[in-house]
């Protein structure tokens, strides 16, 4: 999953004015961009930079609920959360792939995530305190992040479009499971009701701020919007997103942690309290609880795994030596 | 001894294992390996939920799947002592996961024709799961045995450490031997051909040699397990222990 709301595209360009004009009357006629085809170098860097955080979400975000697979409470549940997780490491891996069409390796966006160079979803930075996390995640932020991904299928970049396909249906599937999760709890003992309330109390903020910055606030979004790698803005998702989710939080009998929330006739749609940005933004700049905690577990089983690598890299090219010799 | 137990032994081995699997999950030395161990864990849950709720069912207490996983503790767990033994490093993981799956593809495949029409359909699924997992295990043991210096040193250390286990898997409990005698589980001992063979093919290609086991460590199906087991399941059945009656 990933959703940041906060990729601005980057306009530096060097292309004459009639080159990007022809690619801008491309991308207005709907057509799919494809690697091998001219685009502006800010187009490249901005997908690259966008599939690359997006890939990196979904890696680091195998994290908080790898915390609960070998304490999940019924084989069912253990079998369902380990089968997610590997989905979003699926994820990961045809993302990248997406990226390397544009002449970047995996290999170097690794290094920059583990360098802190590249960003990933700050919602991972939050730690997972107990099993209810497992199905608010799966509700509320795989469910914002859907928002922010099902127009992504028809971005402008085919291979990232493509990708985006496949990782909706994961993604809607988890969301549901992740809701029939919730429902496990909130209708059963008055100890897992309270555990699921307080784990909707601890990620609901969070989650709105998801979608990113008020539009106001958005910088460098009009470029990204006319390129169509984004469709709709911050705030517009944000809103989808609330007006789909309280009467889903009606129905499981929870209370959402903004007294401010009240439906608005007039707008047809919810109204919410002010998001507190100065902890949005202090997330975002690596502040987050878990922010230290989570680099370094990827950067332990990177470096763990160097020599596992190494090795495969020594025997293939043992066997291609050995092939050529015997030619 | 009745057939039930015999299950339950086998679904243990697949529960354990599937359990130390699943432990890698975000932390695998690469992408592919973080889908392809959880995907095998998969595999193996998969199997120990059938064979637990085939169990209590013959059983005939009503203790489900869950009872069975969650509310027993380490003396009463019957899995081999092979699939509880820790992760350590990726070389023995991949050759824990070898040795396992080298024993129990030749079971399935016999299993095909048990007396229990659960066991036959568990088999049919799981002996195909096996043969993959011989595949990819076999391979990165060859890759890591004909690699590096270092990745033929961690294998060597790998068949040291977990050679030792290998001979509990041939041998049947009391429990195991009735389910045999009633067709409902194949003999134990009759795997060592299968089972030898698919060795020596991956331990040549991976230079390896096999050492002479002088005592093959047992214990592990009348309970007598080593420390690490009472870890594993104090983790996974901590949060179910802790709403008992709870439904999840």
């Amino acid at each position: 999953m990933y959703s940041q709301g906060l990729i601005g595209a980057d306009g530096r360009t060097t292309e004459s004015e009639e080159f990007l004009a022809r690619f801008q009357a491309r991308i207005d006629a709907e057509e799919k961009i494809e690697p091998n085809d001219a685009m502006p170098e800010g187009y490249r860097r901005t997908l690259v930079r966008q599939i690359g955080q997006h890939a990196h979400s979904e890696i680091v975000g195998m994290l908080p609920e790898g915390n609960w697979i070998t304490r999940a409470p019924s084989l069912r549940r253990k079998a369902a959360l380990l089968a997610k997780v590997q989905d979003e490491g699926g994820h990961g891996l045809y993302l990248y792939c997406a990226a390397e069409t544009l002449g970047v390796s995996r290999e170097e966006m690794t290094e920059e995530l583990l360098s802190g160079k590249a960003k990933y979803s700050s919602i991972f930075n939050y730690p997972t305190l107990s099993w209810a996390d497992m199905g608010i995640i799966g509700w509320l932020v795989d469910g914002a992040a859907i928002m922010n991904q099902i127009p992504l299928c028809r971005c402008s970049y085919g291979p990232y479009a493509r990708a985006m396909i496949r990782v909706c249906k994961e993604e809607s599937f988890h969301q549901r499971q992740g809701y029939e999760l919730c429902m496990s709890l909130a209708f059963g003992t008055p100890e897992q009701k309270a555990m699921v309330q307080d784990a909707l109390n601890r990620w609901w903020w969070p989650s709105i701020m998801m979608f990113g910055p008020h539009d106001a606030d958005s910088q460098n979004s009009d470029q990204s919007m006319a390129w169509k790698i984004k469709r709709f803005s911050n705030d517009e998702l944000r809103q989808k997103f609330i007006d789909a989710t309280v009467p889903q939080a009606e129905y499981l009998g929870l209370t959402l942690p903004d007294p401010d929330l009240k439906w608005n006739e007039a707008k047809g749609g919810y109204d919410h309290g002010p998001i507190d940005w100065s902890e949005f933004w202090r997330v975002v700049k690596g502040q987050g609880p878990m922010a230290r905690d989570r680099i370094k577990a990827r950067k332990k089983a990177w470096d763990e795994g160097a020599w596992v690598r190494e090795a495969a890299l020594a025997h293939a090219e043992k066997r291609q030596a050995r092939k050529m010799a015997a030619e | 001894m009745a057939v039930w137990e015999a299950l339950l032994e086998l679904a243990d081995d697949h529960l354990v294992l599937g359990h130390r699997l699943s432990e890698w999950c975000g932390h695998a030395p690469m992408l592919e390996e973080d889908l392809a161990l959880p995907n095998m864990a998969l595999d193996l849950i998969g199997s120990a939920r059938t064979l637990y709720d085939l169990a209590g069912t013959l059983e005939g207490k009503g203790r489900d799947e869950d009872a069975l996983a969650y509310f027993r503790g380490e003396r009463d767990y019957r899995n081999c002592l092979l699939v509880e033994r820790p992760n350590e490093d990726f070389a023995h993981t991949v050759l824990r996961q070898l040795y396992f799956a080298a024993f129990m593809k030749p079971y399935w495949d016999r299993a095909m024709t048990s007396t229990n029409a659960v066991v036959q359909g568990v088999a049919g699924k799981a002996g195909k799961e096996m043969a993959y997992h011989i595949r990819h295990a076999g391979e990165w043991v060859i890759r890591l045995g004909d690699g590096t210096e270092e990745s033929a040193r961690r294998m060597a250390d790998a068949v040291e450490a977990l050679s030792i286990y290998v001979d509990e898997l041939f041998d049947s409990s009391d429990a195991a031997q009735d389910a045999e005698k009633a067709g409902v589980l194949p003999v134990r001992a009759e795997m060592r051909e299968a089972f030898d063979a698919v060795i020596a093919d991956v331990f040549s290609q991976a230079l390896l040699t096999q050492p002479d086991v002088a005592y093959g460590q047992r214990g592990g199906r009348t309970g007598q397990h080593g420390e690490g087991l009472g870890h594993l399941l104090a983790e996974m059945q901590s949060l179910h222990r802790a709403h008992p009656g709870a439904t999840w």
